[in-house]
């Protein structure tokens, strides 16, 4: 069959990041039963700040699962055997999405929407030698005149911003009336906004792509804008996978050394001082060194070049991970101390309830806000650190698409005359959108969760 | 008191011991003696014998953990893990295994480590509780948003960016101050200003987020209040009982890392090439000297360690409330 000339080939980061988003759901969905939680839940979403940010977040986690879901196309069979091929290369869905950005190369650097490259070549043309900036050979190639530049871009811009707008006017213009008859509090002409300037600025960015490199290309003539895109697939795993691999242990850990103190509570106050006392740097460097070591002495377990690279990636997060649940296991062992002093605990206990029970039923419930809060605030962390790490090379592997690597190569870019600044922009602007909006996120998620704050307020309406 | 301390140092002793276990597992178990002498020796074609020869002269020919061999407590002594971790509690760190003794490394490189970090400290809390209380005086006005949303703007910025925002115009474009490298002596602050600047301005948005905090639970207690109630002008109840009051969970919660500050920041020494302690440990992770990363992780324990026992002290020197047990 001709339509099934792909094969579905997922990594063990893809199936980690599935599983973890089902959990996730799935314990929203659990707590979304409980009254309370709703009302703290519409306090995050009622907020403008709040649901803004919960939009962008929810963006680049829909591109990061886009981006999960890798195939491999089948291989045009040589020979006449029935043996079927598969191409080595692992794409994503992500990658059809973007095919306007993918396989149009030029030689090296060029500048955001260039037609010209950014180097200068010598060429000899009836003896005379001249040394001119090139057209680069996909990028605005549809130019037979190069001073229509400029009103070309422009023109094809408002084109595709015009194109995308009526509709986006229409859908916002429409719900807004549906809207407009029920009592809904939030905070809609925000969420008009946000929605509606992700969609125009991604159309806008993909038109573009069609003719031009919208963010210029990189040193071997790759689209800045694609690289910049796929690496947000990096960036949001890193904050979700080390965030949740090690929630259980930091909450079974934390919980236990709670409830059960005595000796109990020695040994994983133990364990966390000393995690605590090595420098989490030192850590994680001196960790992500051995992952290396290890790849290199055990090549057979890794086929192709991808499944190295996420090996790698796990490993990462893992040890991210490894390096920072001491903080929610500290606090949740405090937690629990205060709680089975309670007098309802107490009583479940003089009742003869099994401990495992007490834990489930009074405790585990009564540090959610802990843990939730926790979650959303190492969530953006995570994200810078891949960043530093990758820059001081002991972050992914450098043949993965992830903004450290790309502000790793700006070092020699932007000791470049002229100067490269393409590469590091695009990093920089893709990266700071997602962790504001993470962190302003979070913050309101901490406003209405965390019982300190209650009645201070947050900082907006 | 003296009692509490010394109770505490000795809880130390486990703790280092489980620090250096871990550091010998995460160097010893995927990479075997072996495998580092071939990376020291350098040379993908070096005989048996060399490495037999290498490893004597380090003493990494003795079993890890257990010495099945030997009788008695050796056991348990007469192994790499033993003779290795042993000598760094009398603070004796040895050869580095490329030869160099570490404690004459260590005495070198601590100057340029506390040459930036302590300036970066001080300047950074001075900067940070200035504007966090500038920030507390307009409370619960529209500068107070802006400046909260500014803070979580400029924590949202990867230390990166500062470093190459830093470099990229400060030292490449006006010139002013060298890109990176040091120099010791009087030469220095050229080399010390950028590193500095780029420590204290990285750590704003948190700063002065946290402390604004903690003023603003300061100004809102019943003595505060009581203050303005009397007539007390706005600005006196500021300076004169919120800023002391709120300086004491500031002095506590920064007491923890003042001890660490020798060990200078991994990351601002290796992008501005100053020879301190963390570009030192950071070159020794990627040579894999052991050697060096395990002294320099029993040393960044011990520092913390210490950290954590000033800081308890520091509780019972402002709250005389707080009693050590």
């Amino acid at each position: 069959m001709e339509v099934f000339d792909v094969r579905l080939h997922l990594l063990w980061s893809d199936l980690l990041i599935f599983l973890l988003v089902a959990t996730l759901i799935a314990f929203g969905v659990h707590l979304a039963r409980n009254p309370l939680v709703r009302a703290r839940w519409a306090q995050v979403f009622e907020s403008r700040i709040g649901a803004a940010g919960f939009i962008i977040v929810l963006f680049y986690v829909l591109v990061a699962l886009v981006d999960s879901v890798h195939f491999q196309e089948r291989l045009q069979s040589t020979t006449d055997s029935d043996a079927v091929h598969y191409s080595p290369e692992s794409k994503s869905l992500l990658d059809l999405a973007l095919a306007p950005m993918q396989g149009k190369d030029e030689k090296t650097y060029s500048a955001p929407f260039a037609i010209v490259s950014f180097a200068k070549e010598t060429s000899d043309e009836n003896g005379k030698v001249s040394r001119h900036y090139p057209r680069l050979t996909h990028g605005g190639q549809h130019l037979e005149n190069p001073d229509e530049h400029l009103a070309d871009v422009v023109v094809k811009s408002m084109n595709i911003i015009g194109l995308t707008l009526v509709p986006v006017l229409l859908i916002i213009g429409g719900h807004h009336l549906w809207v407009r008859r029920r009592a809904s509090r939030l905070p809609w002409p925000v969420i008009y906004a946000t929605t509606g300037s992700i969609v125009v600025i991604a159309s806008w960015a993909m038109g573009m792509s069609e003719y031009y490199h919208v963010l210029g290309t990189d040193k071997v003539g790759q689209d800045v804008l694609y690289g910049a895109i796929k690496a947000v697939r990096t960036g949001v795993l890193i904050g979700t996978l080390a965030t949740l691999i090690t929630l259980p242990l930091a909450v079974l850990l934390g919980i236990s050394a709670g409830y059960f103190k005595g000796w109990v509570d020695d040994v994983v106050q133990y364990i966390y001082t000393t995690l605590n006392s090595i420098p989490g740097i030192l850590l994680i460097a001196a960790s992500v060194l051995l992952i290396d070591v290890y790849i290199e002495t055990h090549p057979e377990q890794f086929s192709l070049l991808s499944e190295r690279a996420d090996f790698k990636f796990i490993a990462l997060c893992f040890i991210l991970g490894m390096t920072s649940w001491t903080g929610l296991c500290r606090l949740l062992r405090a937690e629990t101390l205060k709680l089975s002093q309670l007098e309802y605990v107490q009583a479940a206990r003089a009742f003869g309830v099994s401990h495992w029970r007490i834990i489930m039923r009074h405790i585990l419930p009564n540090t959610t806000h802990i843990i939730l809060i926790a979650l959303v605030l190492d969530f953006s962390g995570f994200v810078l650190a891949e960043a530093v790490l990758s820059y001081i090379g002991v972050g992914v592997d450098p043949s993965m698409k992830s903004w450290g690597n790309m502000i790793n190569e700006a070092r020699a870019e932007l000791a470049r005359e002229p100067v490269v600044w393409w590469s590091v922009m695009a990093a920089f602007i893709l990266m700071f959108v997602l962790v504001l909006a993470a962190n302003l996120f979070s913050d309101r998620v901490r406003d209405a969760f965390d019982p300190r704050m209650n009645g201070r307020g947050g900082d907006d309406s | 008191m003296l009692a509490y301390i010394i109770r505490r140092l000795i809880y130390a002793i486990p703790i280092l011991i489980g620090v250096n276990l871990l550091t010998f597992a995460l160097f010893f178990v995927v990479n075997t003696p072996d495998q580092m002498a071939r990376v020291q020796l350098g040379d993908k074609h070096v005989t048996e014998e060399a490495i037999a020869e290498w490893k004597a002269q380090r003493g990494y020919d003795k079993p890890l953990l257990v010495n099945d061999e030997a009788e008695g407590l050796g056991v348990v002594t007469d192994t790499i893990f033993y003779e290795k971790s042993l000598s760094l509690f009398a603070l004796d760190f040895g050869k580095s295994d490329a030869g160099r003794s570490i404690a004459a490394d260590i005495q070198q490189r601590m100057w340029p480590s506390l040459a930036v970090a302590l300036p970066t400290f001080v300047i950074g809390i001075s900067v940070n509780i200035a504007f966090a209380l500038f920030i507390v005086m307009f409370r619960a006005s529209v500068f107070d948003t802006a400046a909260m949303v500014l803070c979580v703007a400029l924590m949202s910025i990867s230390g990166v960016f500062y470093v190459i925002a830093g470099q990229f115009f400060f030292a490449r474009e006006w010139n002013l101050v060298p890109i990176s490298g040091y120099l010791g002596g009087v030469d220095a602050w050229r080399f010390l200003l950028l590193p500095v600047i780029i420590g204290v301005i990285s750590g704003i948005g948190g700063g002065t987020r946290l402390y604004r905090t903690l003023f603003l639970e300061e100004a809102s207690k019943d003595y505060a209040r009581t203050a303005r109630a009397k007539g007390v002008p706005e600005l006196t109840v500021l300076f004169r009982h919120i800023l002391p009051n709120g300086m004491i969970p500031i002095l506590t919660s920064v007491v923890v890392v003042i001890p660490s500050l020798f060990m200078g920041s991994l990351l601002v020494e290796s992008f501005f090439g100053i020879p301190g302690l963390g570009s030192y440990t950071l070159d020794a992770i990627q040579s894999q000297d052991f050697a060096i990363v395990r002294s320099m992780v029993f040393l960044g324990s011990v520092l913390y360690i210490l950290g954590l026992l000033l800081t308890d002290i520091s509780y019972t020197l402002v709250d005389p409330r707080v009693r050590l047990s």
